[in-house]
């Protein structure tokens, strides 16, 4: 393994960037490649694939047998809201791999009794966010029902690409929040992709119920997402 | 999807490289069958035996470690394989009825 190429691997993993080494079987030879770099021919196709499904192995590219070891950043789930949805969405995500966080400024909601080992912050978003900033391994659910708290958060996780933006309320509330993030400067585009009103459409209707609802279309965008064309594209 | 970073093989093997300690990678490429690590798993291995990580939770490590001493000191890269199917493996121990592949190469 070229030492260079374990450094740049471990920068990469440190700093929550998708990366892989691929490795020729046949010379030894290696390098790495982030997500979004150009490579062309059936190697290309490879490693678009191994970064949307996070699955390493060996693979077969002009002639040549490769190993391709793909590094995902572990995704996180940021919810905005100590809420009942959130507290049955904290043991679902984390049984579905996810990193889960709760960030709630309201310290009455925000209670480690509530929130059992759930990484769980009674402060507004916009200081979370200077210690952990949003990416685009990030889902951001903002579920407060209050725009003083939610509408920053959803700002922000547009502004960093997270790969899935969501937020509760009817839809009358989000024609009220489409509005308001169009008065911040917010491009349209943008506020197209946020997921509102929250969740997949199964007729949930409880809290936990809800909860099924909005990790079911967190994992969908998290399979289909296609951050190489977003990245070519910004 | 959880990731440890801290101890995490790679991250010791370039502590490793940064102490000039001579060092090779070896790497779970391909499984078959139940197979206790998954594909990438790896296990970095310095000229006096110290490792850390696992290609198969202590079934195969120890002829993985004997190969790596010999991939240090030619850095020649070598393919190894372990399975029911080989009695050499059998003997080595990985009981649990899978095979595996395992890439061994030198760092630098």
């Amino acid at each position: 393994m070229d030492p260079l190429s374990l450094k740049k691997l471990n920068a990469a993993r440190g700093a929550r960037r998708a990366i892989a080494l691929v490795t020729d079987l046949g010379d030894g030879r290696d390098r790495v490649v982030e997500e979004g770099d150009p490579v062309a021919g059936d190697l290309g196709d490879s490693l678009t694939k191994a970064f949307r499904t996070g699955k390493s192995g060996v693979v077969e590219a002009d002639g040549r047998e490769f190993f391709v070891n793909v590094h995902l950043p572990p995704p996180r789930l940021v919810v905005i809201g100590a809420v009942h949805i959130s507290q049955a969405l904290a043991p679902m995500a984390t049984i579905a791999g996810f990193d889960m966080e709760v960030i709630d400024p309201r310290t009455a909601f925000a209670t480690p009794e509530r929130f059992e080992g759930v990484l769980l912050d009674a402060e507004w978003p916009e200081e979370v966010f200077k210690q952990r900033p949003l990416d685009p391994y990030c889902a951001l659910c903002a579920i407060t029902h209050d725009p003083k708290i939610d509408d920053y958060p959803l700002k922000a996780a547009l502004e960093a690409k997270c790969f899935y933006v969501g937020a509760l309320g009817s839809r009358k509330t989000n024609a009220k929040r489409v509005e308001r993030l169009l008065a911040e400067g917010v491009p349209q585009a943008a506020i197209d992709t946020i997921a509102a009103p929250i969740g997949l459409d199964i007729g949930a209707s409880s809290p936990a119920e809800i909860a099924v609802a909005v990790l079911a279309q967190v994992i969908e965008a998290f399979r289909k997402r296609e951050i190489a064309a977003q990245l070519a594209a910004a | 999807m959880s990731e440890q970073f801290h101890d995490d093989p790679l991250k010791v093997a370039e502590d490793w490289m940064r102490e000039g300690r001579p060092l090779a990678v070896a790497t779970v490429v391909e499984t078959w069958g139940s197979a206790p690590r998954p594909v990438g798993s790896h296990l970095v291995i310095d000229s006096e035996s110290n490792f850390e990580g696992s290609v198969s939770g202590g079934c195969v490590e120890g002829a993985v470690i004997a190969d790596a001493l010999e991939v240090i000191e030619t850095g020649e890269p070598k393919m190894l394989e372990f399975g029911v199917a080989d009695e050499t493996a059998w003997r080595v121990g990985l009981s649990c009825g899978g095979r595996i592949r395992v890439y061994v190469e030198r760092v630098g």
